[in-house]
């Protein structure tokens, strides 16, 4: 049967039908779906993780108990999880291991953009790279068997739109795994990783990849396609479909292992066609090691970008040099106005990023939607690194401040990036004597990837009932003293609450409640009316309001007066359809222009 | 579809929550069932609401990009004005666009920043004269009772553009992605909007 599936489905789909049966992840874009889409097959134990690091090292002890398991993350994820991965590329597997790592070329929804082919060369194991959503399917399972053909694990690179393109894929029925389940405390040699041991694995994996180098020649997906014998083009992945889109007539080798590169199949290419161009996206991965091997490469990064996501317009633009034809330009885009993403309307971060921003704090962010308080009109976030990196910059920060700092600085960040890296740094704050104001937005959700749950929610990725982390508890046996709760859509409280514990010679964690997502249906939230309206005749357009940057709250240009006379260039306007009735407008308005609805 | 065998490419574009998805899933459902190989690329912003959403969906004999070349969009479905005018320079000069007559303000003309740019209808007419239609989709869905349906009337509008494709291809592919309870607002909302062009 074939069916229209879109690229993460197709890995879930494949991990199925390669007869996974544990499979871990933290959520993070373009490869959220695999997960949640691996819930609904009820053969798999699927879980959300605290991070990546966690889910790798899970699903290699259940690869250890002989299941075939599965570990899901974005490119940065990659980075969390490179601790274990580094060392399990010497342990081996016993059942199935496979990691897919998303990246996001382009940087569509990311803080950096890093080439994942990187890791295979690193950490010396196979990787493939899938091009639509039937190959998605179809590399997962070959990963499987690659994996315990070889006793390593596998990467399977995923990226934007690989994982976010639907296409036709062939379905097929599960096969369990052949592997029995079970420990073998005999084996212990092959896991301990001291270093005895690890030079014997050392050697192991020196071997492996000479095998896994021949096994490149004639892996099946690593695909020659002769065509015009005067330009052959050396690719993977989306690039080749890219490619082949604009130059049908070239000749191709699309590597479907990027790593370890098929030797003698290269060759074979370099004596069937004359010009050989090398069309990948980001680094010069498969270029460099080519050349390395002797070749002369006709094109590669010397006219493809690498940087951002490759396309068919520029790869044709990039071949073709001059003689591309640029499509007519209609309308200039300077002139229009850009659409950026915003929070929601009525959006918990929104009410506390306007209080951070009243009191001058500096803000040392993290990742979530409440990245966008970095935008006008907000501005009130000032560094983005990485998962949980807010409260230890904030703290570095006050200890080169001393007690300049005081008062001045805090770190935001979300209850699931809390817990997927914000506890060790709490804890070193505490210990070493720093002064810093941690504050948990708890929105009872990961809200950026599409509202995902984990250990704070009290739900597990399957929907069951589960122990639910108690920050306060939590923080308090770190050896923190002073947590306060805030309600954000009390504006002038939470600036009390805040500038108290930024000013404390002490390390503070404030937590927000009532501040579930606003696309969160389970959640409740208090909210006093359904929905405001302004009294057009006592707007005197002063504007603040839209210093809020609410997608519901609107300009209305028109000289006029207000009903006391006042004298003014137009009024604002709430739209009821969009307005939940948070009442964060009604604090901000100076002169109770804005009325509760009802 | 195409006489020579070429890959046909429909560009989709509107704002977060639009039910843009939807329709491109009846797109391909109906073009898969009549044999074509389909692909298609959903392309959105870092929120989870309010940014622009656009979809690639190409279908052929043999499809590899899922994403169309700058300049050779076949068919434009763009379900707010603004977001129509973002991708006219994609449609080849002898394609065919539909847009829906709805203006959702973006920030910079909610803060009174910058004006809404005027008449996309104008402007689509200049360059593509009477290849470029509009219809209220919102206006049709609420006499049906429902703005929700506002994307199923776009869907029955655009249908007009697939002579080839039969009606019932149409009805099954709404009924096919939609909750039972849904069929009946749904399949109403594909007639009105393929009557109104």
């Amino acid at each position: 049967m074939k069916k229209v599936l879109q690229g993460n489905e197709a890995i879930a789909r494949g991990a199925w039908e390669a007869g996974v049966t544990v499979a871990a992840a933290y959520p993070g874009t373009p490869s959220s779906e695999i997960l949640a889409e691996i819930a609904g097959y009820k053969e798999i134990i699927a879980q959300w993780s605290p991070n990546e690091k966690v889910a790798v090292e899970v699903a290699s002890g259940a690869s250890i108990a002989g299941a075939r398991a599965l570990a899901c993350m974005k490119h940065v994820g990659m980075n969390v999880a490179a601790d274990p991965f580094m060392t399990l590329a010497y342990t081996g597997i016993k059942g199935g291991f496979v990691i897919v790592v998303a990246d996001d070329p382009n940087v569509h929804s990311s803080q950096n953009e890093q080439d994942s082919r990187n890791w295979a060369r690193f950490a010396k194991v196979p990787m493939l790279e899938p091009g639509d959503a039937a190959e998605c399917k179809d590399f997962t399972k070959m990963a499987f068997e690659i994996s315990e053909q070889f006793d390593t694990p596998v990467l399977l690179k995923g990226e934007t739109r690989v994982c976010h393109s639907d296409s036709l894929v062939e379905l097929t029925e599960r096969q369990e795994s052949k592997i029995a389940l079970g420990l073998d405390a005999k084996e212990a040699s092959k896991y301990v990783m001291v270093p005895a041991n690890v030079r014997v694995r050392r050697k192991a994996i020196e071997e492996r990849m000479r095998e896994l180098e021949a096994y490149a020649d004639v892996f099946s997906r690593n695909v020659m396609e002769i065509n015009d014998p005067e330009v052959g083009v050396i690719t993977a992945g989306a690039a080749y479909m890219y490619t082949k889109e604009v130059f049908p007539n070239y000749s191709y080798l699309k590597l479907g292992m990027v790593w370890p590169l098929p030797k003698t199949l290269i060759a074979e290419f370099f004596r069937k066609v004359k010009k050989v161009i090398v069309v990948e996206e980001l680094d010069p991965f498969l270029e460099t090691e080519i050349r390395a091997l002797g070749y002369n490469v006709f094109h590669g990064k010397d006219v493809i970008p690498n940087m951002f996501e490759l396309s068919p317009e520029i790869v044709a633009k990039s071949l073709l040099g001059g003689d591309y034809k640029e499509p007519e330009v209609r309308v200039s885009l300077d002139d229009l106005p850009k659409r950026p993403p915003n929070m929601c309307a009525g959006c918990p971060h929104r009410a506390l990023f306007y209080a951070l921003k009243k009191l001058g704090a500096f803000v040392f962010g993290d990742i979530g939607c409440y990245t966008l308080a970095f935008a006008p009109p907000l501005q009130a976030l000032h560094t983005t690194v990485c998962m949980g990196a807010s409260i230890g910059q904030a703290y570095g920060a006050g200890k080169a401040l001393g007690k300049e700092g005081l008062g001045k600085v805090c770190a935001v960040l979300g209850d699931s990036t809390f817990l997927h890296g914000g506890i060790g740094p709490v804890m070193d704050t505490v210990y070493n004597k720093g002064y810093s104001t941690t504050i948990i937005l708890d929105n009872r959700t990961t809200g950026m990837t599409g509202l995902q749950e984990h250990a704070g929610t009290g739900y597990t990725l399957k929907g069951e009932p589960a122990n639910m982390v108690d920050y306060e508890a939590l923080v308090r046996s770190l050896g923190v003293k002073n947590i306060r709760k805030v309600d954000p859509y009390k504006v002038k409280e939470t600036m009390e609450v805040i500038k108290e514990e930024m000013e404390r010679d002490d390390v503070s964690v404030v937590i927000t409640t009532n501040g579930p997502c606003m696309l969160h249906r389970r959640e409740k939230r208090g909210f006093e009316h359904p929905f405001y309206a302004v009294d057009a005749d006592a707007c005197r357009g002063c504007k603040i309001c839209l210093e809020l940057g609410c997608p519901a709250i609107s300009w209305v240009a028109s000289e006029g007066e207000t009903r006391d006379g006042k004298k003014r260039k137009g009024v604002v306007s709430i739209n009821r359809s969009q307005c939940p009735g948070c009442g964060l407008c009604v604090q901000v308005c100076k002169f109770e222009s804005i009325k509760a609805g009802a | 579809m195409n006489k020579n065998g070429k890959t046909t490419n429909i560009f989709l574009s509107g704002v977060g929550g639009q039910g843009t998805i939807l329709a491109s899933n009846i797109l391909a459902e109906i073009f898969l069932k009549a044999g074509y190989d389909v692909k298609k690329a959903e392309v959105h912003g870092m929120a989870q609401r309010g940014g622009d959403v656009t979809t690639h969906f190409r279908f052929g004999k043999k499809v590899y990009s899922p994403l169309i070349k700058y300049g050779d969009v076949d068919f434009l479905l763009s379900f707010e004005e603004l977001e129509a005018l973002r991708y006219i320079n994609w449609v080849k000069p002898e394609g065919k666009i539909l847009i829906n007559r709805q203006q959702i303000f973006p920030p910079a003309v909610s803060l009174g920043n910058m004006a809404y740019p005027g008449d996309a209808e104008k402007t689509f007419k200049k360059y593509f004269k009477d290849n470029i239609r509009m219809i209220d989709g919102q206006g049709v869905a609420k006499q049906l009772g429902n703005a929700q349906a506002a994307n199923v009337v776009l869907v029955g509008a655009f249908s007009n553009f697939f002579p080839d494709v039969k009606e019932t291809a149409w009805i099954d592919a709404i009924k096919g992605l939609l909750a039972p309870k849904l069929h009946d607002l749904n399949v109403k909302a594909f007639y009105e909007g393929r009557k109104a062009l």
